[in-house]
């Protein structure tokens, strides 16, 4: 019997060549390539893959989700917790399709990830099968490479391709459909081989040691540097590379949203968040500084705001790993290609140890002004009703900012993210580039198990819980302990404080309302509780934390509370409001 | 800055891997960017198995070299180039189909097409294709002069384009098939040729 063999170590390595079918093969590169944890759905068209999996349930967890796109927020959520590739199976048409949204949302955030799809068999490929979608040119967009896989004999080269190019250079999702025969087709296969090289493909561009040199100038001749960082720390692995350089050349520093935690939240040269949502000094002093050092960011618009006023002052030193980033948006002076990891050091290298204790002053001064008018009120509010802003900051207490805090999208993200304590890299988990509502609780799902040892809160809002609620049955089946923390507005609240702003209070659809959520997790078999005054907050937190196993709290706040500081869309990052 | 603003012709030549699915993947880059394609051309490249895209786009030069990088991107694609129509040798293939009775009758038509650089692929006795090779302003006037003699069909290629000062793809490809590829490869990159540094 062929599963017998497969299952037996020694018979595997004692011959070089055996018969197995496509699936059975799938699933051994998998485990070779250190794959331990797939999301996934069966269905018909995946069924051989599903039938070779029953025999490895040992070597590789299956997490049955309850949506597809479950599946990949469940791998971007894995993905981004443990450095690891994300790993998806879905069967063909709606299953393939369902996996869209995540696709997108991984492709955007360069997060590495692997769908395996099932397709109808080969012979009907255009003949409008039963679940038969053309995958891979809809995938075509939103992935860094997809292939359809129709001979059982190109999988180990296929798998070992889409693992190589989903993790190196700049991350993103990877697909392969595997037609239906395919799965079952047995060949004899060698001996699984790692990628290592392609040569129509370099993900680490080289590094030129003249734009090193010239970044470094640049740098010590600023009196007013500042810098920008981004996810690519986070990807390049250079946490320690980027905080030995912003320490030596003593510059401030302020993060995009997928940035933060690269360095830790309390450092004395983290001066915030930047954007559209961010802090004052970092956007106000963007037009004020003379070199802007932007380390693995893409200038995305949020971040700029209006971009024929932005940094115009500025020489602008771009690090990107990326090359059709560098220039895309802001124009750089002396653009340096390569990996972080690499290129950091060489550049910590050249630049003189400095402090600009005045220009960092200047930041704490806006600091200041942002807290008495914006932080305190929003963060140690003694009266009224709950806000997000005192929610989060005694998450931070209680968590010590040791947490991985996952966050939907909308006003509590921007809220979880502005007052979040990050004290560990990859602990910032959302869907930054996309805005992917329903992200949360399937991202949450797969970062404790990318971080088994590590507290998940996802944090959600009202509405975009509703998106992907379904998932709390994966949390019931797959016993996973994620606390879940609603930040319940009652309205669909960025989008109302759009409309408030900017649309004469027209509040055109964002009242939405709410199941019982309790009483929902409740029907999952996961406690919880609501929660809507002061006095019960830190206990009901409290309880969330200290409960073993999953626990959804709901938090009833502010419905017309608004995020600020806010960059109006359209205006520059200068005109920043307060109010 | 006039290149910036000023939208000229751009000869965009791609060497690719031969895969399927791969004319999507590069066609999309144009599409999602609302950037009309003038002409697109695949072909066999000077190196068996590699590709050669040929497309041409009317845009100026900052909207080409970021297209540039987006299509260099892509996993299957080797090498970009843009050039513009001077840095370029380039033809356009043209067939025309007329009534052979009708040109019989007019001997001027003859002339017409020596003067034309045209030859006459087939003759039938109910018509005659007649073919150009040359820039799209000489293969669309003979288009109006055929109009008068009852002009049947006529068709025209994408644009192929051999770029003056390339050395061809041979020794890059071997550059590439290294792990560890050499500095030339990404000679691109330098858009100041002239003084190697970056002007953008």
């Amino acid at each position: 019997m062929d599963t017998l063999e497969i299952n037996d170590k020694q018979t595997k390595e004692s011959v070089a060549t055996e018969e197995l079918s496509g699936s059975q093969i799938l699933l051994k590169g998998l485990i070779e390539e250190g794959v331990d944890t797939i999301f996934g759905y069966p269905g018909g068209a995946i069924m051989p893959i599903y039938d070779a999996l029953y025999d490895f349930k040992k070597e590789l967890n299956h997490i049955l989700v309850r949506h597809e796109q479950g599946a990949t927020h469940a791998a971007q959520g894995y993905a981004r917790s443990s450095g690891r590739v994300g790993v998806v199976f879905a069967t063909s048409g709606p299953g393939a399709t369902n996996l869209i949204t995540g696709i997108a949302d991984a492709q955007i955030d360069s997060t590495p990830m692997v769908c395996i799809t099932g397709q109808v068999f080969a012979s009907l490929l255009g003949t409008d099968a039963f679940q038969e979608t053309d995958v891979i040119n809809i995938t075509t967009p939103i992935t860094k490479w997809n292939y359809q896989v129709t001979d059982a004999s190109e999988i180990p080269e296929v798998l070992a391709k889409a693992f190589y190019i989903a993790k190196s250079g700049r991350p993103g999702p990877v697909l392969i459909d595997i037609t239906k025969n395919a799965q079952i087709q047995k060949v004899e296969v060698e001996a699984y081989q790692k990628c290592e090289h392609i040569r129509s493909y370099r993900p680490y561009p080289i590094v030129r040691q003249n734009y090193i040199e010239k970044a470094a100038a640049l740098i010590n001749s600023a009196k007013k540097p500042f810098v920008l960082f981004g996810q690519g720390i986070l990807l390049g692995n250079a946490e320690k590379e980027f905080q030995a350089f912003v320490e030596k050349a003593g510059i401030p520093s302020a993060w995009t949203i997928l940035g933060a935690g690269a360095i830790a939240t309390d450092h004395p040269l983290n001066v915030g968040m930047l954007g559209m949502h961010g802090n004052y000094g970092p956007n106000v002093l963007t037009n004020e500084c003379d070199v802007l050092i932007a380390i693995g960011m893409r200038f995305d618009d949020r971040v700029t705001g209006r971009l024929d006023k932005y940094a115009r002052q500025a020489k602008v030193i771009h690090l990107d790993i990326d090359p059709a980033e560098i220039d895309k948006n802001v124009k750089a002076e002396v653009p340096v290609w390569g990996d972080c990891k690499e290129t950091l050091p060489l550049l910590t290298a050249l630049v003189e140890e400095k402090s600009h204790d005045e220009w960092l002053a200047k930041f704490r001064d806006f600091t200041q002004k942002e807290i008495d008018q914006v932080i305190d009120a929003e963060c140690n509010p003694t009266s009224g009703e709950l806000t997000m802003g005192e929610v989060i900051n005694q998450l931070n207490i209680l968590t010590k900012g040791d947490a991985i805090i996952v966050t939907d999208v909308g006003q509590h993200q921007m809220v979880a993210c502005r007052y979040a304590k990050f004290n560990h890299t990859r602990s910032n988990i959302t869907s930054g580039g996309l805005g992917t509502m329903g992200f949360a609780l399937p991202a949450a799902i797969g970062a404790k198990f990318g971080a088994p040892d590590k507290t998940v809160v996802a944090v959600i809002g009202d509405g975009g819980f509703q998106m992907t609620i379904q998932e709390l049955g994966t949390i019931m089946q797959s016993g996973i302990d994620v606390k879940i923390m609603i930040l319940n507005n009652q309205f669909l609240g960025m989008v109302r404080q759009w409309q408030e702003l900017f649309n004469d209070k027209r509040y055109s659809f964002v009242d939405i309302t709410s199941p019982d959520f309790v009483a929902v997790a409740k029907g999952y078999y996961i406690e919880g509780q609501k929660v809507s005054e002061r006095e019960n907050l830190v206990g009901a937190l409290e309880t969330m934390l200290n409960h073993k196993g999953s626990y959804l709290l709901e938090v009833m706040v502010t419905k017309e509370n608004n995020v600020f500081p806010m960059v109006p869309q359209g205006c520059s990052v200068s005109e920043i409001r307060l109010k | 800055m006039d290149s910036n603003i000023e939208k000229k012709e751009y000869n965009i030549t791609v060497y690719t891997e031969n895969q399927i699915g791969l004319l999507n993947r590069i066609a999309i880059i144009f599409s999602r960017r609302k950037l009309n394609v003038e002409s697109l051309n695949t072909s066999p490249s000077e190196v068996e198995s590699i590709h050669r895209f040929n497309i041409v786009i009317n845009e100026t030069e900052d909207v080409v070299k970021k297209v540039a990088r987006q299509l260099e991107k892509q996993v299957e694609v080797l090498k970009v180039y843009f050039n513009t129509n001077e840095d370029v040798i380039w033809q356009e293939l043209a067939l025309y189909k007329v009534p052979t009775d009708i040109i019989a009758e007019h001997v001027s038509v003859e002339r017409l097409l020596r003067e034309y650089g045209a030859r006459a692929v087939v003759i039938r006795k109910d018509y005659t294709v007649f073919e150009t090779t040359g820039h799209r302003e000489e293969t669309d006037a003979l288009v109006e002069v055929l109009q008068q003699y009852g002009l049947i069909e006529f068709v025209r290629s994408a644009r192929v384009a051999i770029i003056k000062d390339s050395d061809g793809f041979h020794a890059k490809l071997r550059e590439f098939e290294r792990l560890e590829p050499g500095e030339d490869v990404i000679e691109n990159e330098y858009l100041n040729k002239g003084q190697k540094v970056f002007t953008m």
